[in-house]
């Protein structure tokens, strides 16, 4: 079994077979997270670089220890988006880390499409950690590889994405790999956030929170970028959390084990109360551990895709 | 020189000409033309003597098309395109006449500019090339230009093209002032605060791509704006590159009631793609305004049928191929349009959408006479601008071999099948394969 | 046309007489443990261990080991390998290991196996048993337990299949 792509760009290019085998393998590699030596030699020889224009530690450290952990080299290329205006073109700083000999390039962007543009101008495997408003894959793959793991089947369940669709990369990645996989999709959020358009795609709309989480399986919360604040997105983040933060209370509208997911990092007291983050439906530490499994897993399928 | 172009089909709306026939060319003007349906019995144009015969049997012979809104990017950007190349491409393309917009570096916001673009122009342009002045001084909207000196030295419209005057008393003192010349103010229709840093239609393809969305409303406004300042100023107003049904309607409404003085044009790119050229962040479609949906290239069809649209231009906007390979939304706006006007432009002959007179009425004659310039017609004593379009060539665009330097365009890889095999243009005579 | 090596009976044979051979060989089953490579290594492991358990007279631990992610064909194969569960729910530091697998060929995969099962820990010795030795060593490895030994030409392949998977318990060479 093999992905068609050298490539992880978008969900939106994997079907369900894809997802199936990278949850599948990812199993696989969570065997070996629990283990003493966490290490295999499986992609030893390869290089990975983590080309991040946008500050992320979380995620590129996720991505670092999954490829140390496939026994790559892995090198950290931070570009500060600032000086890509001015500098070195996008396309002149992939060719460069290529000619170094990348067999497998990260990439997080602010802009939108960086990673299908580098995908199509290199050799190298390109992994997208982020592009812009598009999508971040390996945060829907890990989610869903933790829903898979607390629920039978992810097809038939009703998931709740509640917060800043629009802007969320997040959202979207798991918008499409839900519906992929057969489960219902409902976004709650104020209309600003939550583009009508949506709505063609077969996704439910909702803004009174109330009614969106009535008997939902999963709540997937999303971060609330404070800069929207003023901008005439939403008044205040204090408004914003009585509208749709997450409550114990809110939460109660949910099944009885419904998941409560979050990709981090959390504004509490914001998109979500302390005591749901905290609470025993969160399963918002194992999204952790397991975007490490998936991230190797990414990784590992890739690397056997010949270019 | 005596030129003779014989047996083809001659198309001149101005004069009601539309038949096979010869045309004879002496010392750079139209000496005579003979057709089948000329009005009035023209005798059988003398043939003796002629230096150069070309037979345009199946061909259509147009006048030189007037394109009235190009960007020739000289001075300051002549890596983007030059008006040595920009005239070259406009022949390629049957474009014998082209107005240049302002927003060069400098602007052309004083005659200073506008006598070096027409020096330029008479030295090294392969076509007419009329200046289109800045209505604000560096384009910025604040105060305004020279306009009546400008207009002395050349220029024949005035537009802050690229950017909208978003002050609308500003616009109205521009519409009012504008009556002196008695020349048109060519708007940009772009409510900046609306389409906030977009970068292409706003819609389901923009929020899945990730792409800032602008929607057709940040046209619709001004559009709506500017024909309730005409009406207020009586002052002449003409809309660049419509691009939205609710403009159409906004226009056409504005047109019925006979209440302001305003034309249209609309470009090949509005009526000919949609959004979905976008595709997967191909910058080449990245155009402002940005293309939009199914609905808006019917709407504008049908706009350019029942005349509620006077024009088509190209909006030529060359760029450097490093500009438009990167991040989309870092990517300069603009298609490189010269060489796919007659192209795309037949497509609606085809379609029904215009006749052939029709279409050189939008190309030629409309816009010649909304800046008032003796161009567009084949009458005898004219400047013989002329090209011959050949209709039933099939041919692959091939953007690496545009005579533009801006490679730009959507259009790659399209099949089209009609294109000037001959141009006329300043009585040099280009042909091509 | 496909040529028999072992039938139902055979494989019957040979795993009770390896079972036997295993025990004296380590005096006993007492810090014994086996482990089968995937796939059908793990069928003939679970098999040995239950006649192993049955001489004498106590539970033998087995394992599965999947060794994807240990193998060296990583530039040369035309797609990565499935990766399978490794199940060693045992530990197997200070205990006698023995790999099992169905057929040993050029040793590349018990060299994989081996770098697999010293990543779960350090066992006091590892012991290979297999069903087949087909020949065509390409490593300096050397199975302690045979059931049957094939010559084979390099071009033919040796197929076993098990009960277990649905299919009759044979051993073919094509
Ligand atoms: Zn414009
Ligand atoms: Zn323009």
């Amino acid at each position: 079994m093999s992905l068609k792509s050298k490539d992880l760009v978008s969900i939106r290019g994997l079907d369900a077979s894809d997802i199936g085998l990278i949850l599948e393998t990812a199993a696989g590699f969570k065997d070996v997270l629990g283990r003493d030596i966490k290490k295999v030699p499986a992609l030893r020889g390869k290089t990975t670089v983590n080309l991040f224009y946008e500050p992320s530690t979380r995620t590129r450290t996720s991505f670092e220890l999954a490829a140390k952990r496939l026994s790559t080299d892995v090198v950290n290329f931070s570009v500060s988006t600032s000086s890509v205006v001015k500098g070195e073109s996008l396309r002149d700083t992939a060719l460069t880390i290529q000619a170094l000999g990348a067999d497998i390039i990260i990439v997080r962007h602010s802009c939108s499409g960086v990673a299908h543009f580098l995908a199509d101008n290199l050799g190298a495997s390109v992994v997208n950690a982020g592009d812009g408003t598009n999508e971040h894959p390996t945060q829907a793959l890990l989610d869903l590889f933790t829903i898979q793991e607390r629920k039978e089947a992810i097809k038939g369940l009703r998931v709740a994405i509640v917060g800043d669709i629009l802007h969320s990369r997040v959202a979207k990645s798991n918008m499409y790999a839900l519906t992929t996989m057969g489960a219902k999709v409902r976004l709650i959020g104020p209309p600003t956030l939550v583009p009508e358009a949506l709505e063609e795609l077969g996704v439910e709309i909702f803004s009174d929170m109330d009614k969106g989480l009535r008997d939902v399986d999963i709540v997937m919360m999303l971060r609330i970028q404070m800069e929207r604040q003023g901008k005439g997105f939403f008044p205040t983040t204090v408004e914003y959390f009585r509208n749709w933060g997450l409550t114990p209370e809110r939460l109660s509208r949910a099944k009885k084990d419904a998941l409560v997911m979050h990709p981090g990092p959390m504004n509490r007291g914001v998109e979500i109360a302390s005591d749901v983050a905290d609470g025993h439906n969160s399963v918002i530490l194992d999204q952790v551990t397991n975007g490490l499994a998936v991230r190797m897993a990414v990784l590992y399928l890739l690397a056997g895709v010949k270019g | 020189m005596k030129i003779a172009i014989r047996n083809g089909r001659i198309i001149d709306p101005a004069r009601g000409i539309d038949g096979i026939g010869d045309l004879v060319i002496e010392d750079g003007k139209i000496k005579a033309v003979k057709s089948q349906k000329s009005k009035g019995r023209s005798q059988r144009p003398e043939i003796t003597g002629a230096t150069r015969e070309i037979d345009a049997r199946g061909k259509l012979v147009l006048p030189g098309l007037v394109d009235l809104h190009v960007h020739l990017r000289e001075p300051g950007y002549e890596y983007k395109e030059t008006i040595r190349t920009g005239t070259a491409a406009a022949v390629r393309g049957g474009v014998t006449s082209v107005c240049c917009m302002p927003n060069t570096n400098p602007v052309n916001d004083n005659a200073s500019v506008t006598e070096f673009i027409l020096k330029k122009a008479s030295a090294e342009g392969a076509c007419w090339v009329y200046p289109i002045g800045a209505i604000t001084k560096g384009q910025k909207g604040e105060e305004l230009a020279e306009m009546s000196i400008m207009h002395e030295a050349g220029c024949v419209a005035f537009s802050d093209d690229g950017r909208p005057v978003m002050d609308s008393l500003m616009m109205r003192r521009a519409l009012e002032y504008s009556k002196v010349m008695n020349v048109p103010l060519i708007s940009h229709c772009e409510d900046l605060s609306l389409s906030s840093g977009g970068v292409m239609n706003e819609g389901l393809l923009s929020v899945t791509l990730g792409l800032k969305g602008i929607p057709p409303q940040a046209e619709e406004i001004m559009v709506a704006r500017d024909i309730a300042l005409a009406e207020l100023t009586g002052g002449r107003l003409h809309i660049a590159h419509i691009s939205t049904e609710g403009s159409v309607a906004l226009v056409r409404a504005a047109k019925k009631r006979g209440i302001a003085d305003v034309t249209a044009e609309t470009c090949p790119h509005y009526f000919s793609a949609t959004e979905e050229a976008v595709g997967d962040y191909r910058t080449n479609a990245k155009v402002n305004p940005p293309l939009r949906r199914k609905r808006d290239v019917e709407a504008i069809k049908e706009g350019l049928h029942d005349g509620t649209i006077d024009v088509i231009a190209t909006d030529h906007a060359p760029h450097h191929r490093d500009e438009k390979l990167g991040e989309f939304d870092f990517a300069p706006s603009g298609i490189s349009g010269l060489e796919t006007l007659i192209g795309l432009s037949m497509r609606l002959v085809d379609e029904g959408v215009l006749s052939h007179e029709g279409l050189v009425e939008k190309t030629a004659v409309n816009p010649a006479r909304i800046i008032g310039v003796d161009r567009g017609t084949l009458a005898p004593g004219a400047a013989a601008d002329l090209t011959v379009v050949d209709t039933e060539t099939e041919y692959t665009v091939g953007a690496a071999k545009f005579v533009s330097r801006g490679k730009n365009t959507p259009f790659d890889g399209w099949v089209l099948s009609a294109r000037p095999v001959i141009t006329i243009s300043l009585g040099r005579i280009h042909e091509w394969e | 046309m496909p040529k028999e090596l072992l039938n139902k009976e055979d494989i019957e044979r040979i795993i009770t007489r390896m079972a036997h051979e295993i025990t004296e060989r380590n005096r006993g089953v007492q810090s014994l443990c086996l482990i089968g490579i995937q796939r059908g290594g793990a069928h003939l492991a679970r098999r040995l261990a239950l006649k192993l358990g049955g001489i004498g007279g106590k539970t033998i631990p087995v394992g599965v080991l999947d060794i994807a992610l240990y193998r060296d064909d990583f530039a040369v194969r035309k797609e990565q390998p499935v990766v399978r569960r490794t199940e060693v729910p045992f530990e197997i530091s200070n205990e006698k290991v023995v790999l099992v697998d169905d057929v040993l060929f050029t040793g590349r995969s018990i060299r994989a196996a081996m770098d697999a099962v010293m990543d779960l820990g350090r066992p006091s010795a590892i012991q290979l048993a297999v069903l087949v030795d087909r020949g065509h060593r390409e490593l300096p490895i050397k199975a302690d337990f045979v059931g049957k030994n094939v010559p084979t030409s390099l071009e033919e392949t040796v197929r076993v299949q098990f009960a277990e998977d649905g299919l009759e318990d044979r051993a073919v060479l094509e």
